[in-house]
């Protein structure tokens, strides 16, 4: 019986379609070979193609390991929904190519303004999500204006000697810390804020309250009757 | 401000029970032996109660009243059998809904699990004049969705300073996501008289002093009652029977049974 063999070539078409080299250091068949088309396919299938970004599938896989990693160890995280606000008036009056540009600039000016460890991703559409581990509460609506401002003030060359500038609504929330909840939640609450900012009249970060479950120093004092904190003020 | 659950307080509105969350934040207060008892309670005083095991992760009323459940919760979630036959009558003369443990897979709120409860609440509103939610230790998801199904958040403590702090932190918590601007408390173990009334007005001060109520409206802290340490709870606990059957007559029955009856009027 002859062995069977390993059909390859539409995953190295796939490859060389998505600009991926095939090593050629290593022997074709070769198990390092292997492996290096492996790891391309890995990185095509986790990546959006127009813009680069974390494509919604790879997303998923952070949101749902950030979530655990906030239950287990407390450090706060947040996502945002951006949406790009009145799309289809950029497709309908510049056609669908000129849509693509703008997603992939807007796409580009969100990776630009975020931290190495943030994962940004196109999550369908005129949509991106984005995930901020270890991002206090405090500086939230912080992160969320940079990004909003950002692509606001970013022009953005549909053809030549032809600019566009659109501007972004958002919607924010943080991961509950030392719960245990789930990615589709976290995605869901994000997601409501995200409508309320379309809502209240696009161009605008909105955040949801996170809930404070911590009891700081200065509340437990009062709360055992030291009175060491109450004439501070 | 935040609602984190789309199911409004107003789905609980339209049912005919009320619906009474026990809550504590720390776990091991009396959560359970409270819900337990005070259904008794209420039940003797002619309500129609029924208690829900909602700390669907690890559940342990079945414990508290001896009962060995063949259909739980878990059965009805799972379509393998009907609401109805989950629905036990317990030694007190009230019904139970128990969770079973072993629900894991439920400690998570899901989208799924979120529709079931509701599902179930829904269910069995108009048969019962009163539900007790028997919520898990801690603020997790699943916690904060039961209470917020409730009409009544109701929260145990303990003198120990580390439930004091758990129950505070719950407070807070429900204040600020889910817009309430009272919540009942009761003080277990108490080692003096009137030291649940001293508690509540510790409570109530550092919730004025740094609880900002979402709808601006001050949160007010309600004590329903205080019950005493007392060996005969422990007892009772131990004989896996309810206190008011075993020790009718014990300091603490007394209290869960005045408890009760403000939690009527």
């Amino acid at each position: 019986m002859s062995k069977p063999t390993l059909k390859l070539q539409s995953a190295l078409q796939l490859l060389a379609h998505a600009g991926h080299d095939v090593p050629t250091d290593a022997p074709q068949g070769s198990i390092a070979w292997l492996q290096a088309v492996i790891d391309g396919l890995c990185d095509v299938s986790s990546r959006d193609p127009l813009t680069g970004l974390s494509n919604r599938r790879q997303f998923e896989l952070t949101m749902a390991r950030e979530i655990d990693r906030v239950a287990r160890a407390g450090e706060p995280a947040l996502m945002l929904m951006v949406d790009i606000d009145h799309f289809k008036r950029i497709n309908d009056t510049h056609g669908h190519a000129a849509g693509d540009g703008v997603i992939g600039s807007v796409g580009q000016a969100l990776q630009e303004c975020v931290r190495p460890m943030d994962t940004v991703a196109r999550f369908g559409g005129e949509e991106f999500a984005v995930v901020l581990p270890n991002c206090p509460p405090a500086f939230g609506q912080t992160v969320a204006e940079r990004v909003r401002l950002k692509v606001q003030r970013r022009s953005i060359a549909i053809a030549p000697g032809v600019d566009v500038a659109v501007t972004v609504s958002i919607g924010g929330a943080f991961a509950p810390q030392w719960v245990r909840s789930t990615a589709a939640l976290w995605l869901e609450r994000a997601d409501r804020q995200l409508y309320r900012a379309k809502t209240e009249g696009r161009n605008r970060a909105c955040l949801e309250q996170p809930v404070v479950s911590q009891v700081s120093a200065e509340e437990k004092g009062m709360l055992f009757g030291h009175s060491q904190f109450q004439d501070i003020e | 401000m935040s609602i984190a659950f789309p199911a409004a307080p107003g789905d609980a509105k339209a049912m005919r029970a009320r619906i009474t969350a026990v809550t504590s934040g720390k776990g091991g207060v009396g959560k359970t032996f409270m819900a337990a008892n005070v259904a008794a309670a209420l039940a003797r005083r002619g309500e129609r109660v029924l208690v829900l095991d909602a700390d669907l992760g690890l559940a342990n009323l079945d414990v508290v009243l001896n009962l060995y459940p063949k259909i739980t919760l878990h059965d009805v979630f799972t379509g393998k059998a009907e609401l109805n036959d989950a629905i036990l009558a317990a030694p007190g003369g009230f019904s139970v809904l128990l969770a079973g443990s072993g629900l894991v897979e439920y400690s998570r709120l899901t989208p799924e699990v979120r529709d079931q409860l509701l599902d179930v609440i829904q269910k069995v509103a108009p048969r019962f004049d009163r539900i007790l939610l028997d919520t898990g230790a801690g603020i997790s998801d699943v916690v904060l969705y039961a209470v917020s199904l409730a009409d009544d958040a109701l929260v145990v403590a303990t003198p120990e300073p580390t439930a004091l702090t758990d129950a505070y932190a719950t407070i807070k918590v429900l204040a600020n996501q889910q817009q309430r601007s009272i919540i009942k408390l009761v003080v277990n173990q108490v080692t003096r008289l009137g030291e649940g009334r001293a508690i509540r007005a510790q409570l109530q001060q550092v919730v004025d002093r740094f609880v900002i109520s979402s709808t601006g409206t001050p949160l007010k802290l309600d004590l329903l009652g205080e019950v005493p340490l007392d060996s005969s709870v422990r007892e009772a606990v131990q004989r896996r029977q309810l206190l008011l059957e075993s020790f009718p007559g014990s300091a603490a029955a007394k209290g869960v049974a005045a408890l009760a009856e403000r939690l009527m009027a």
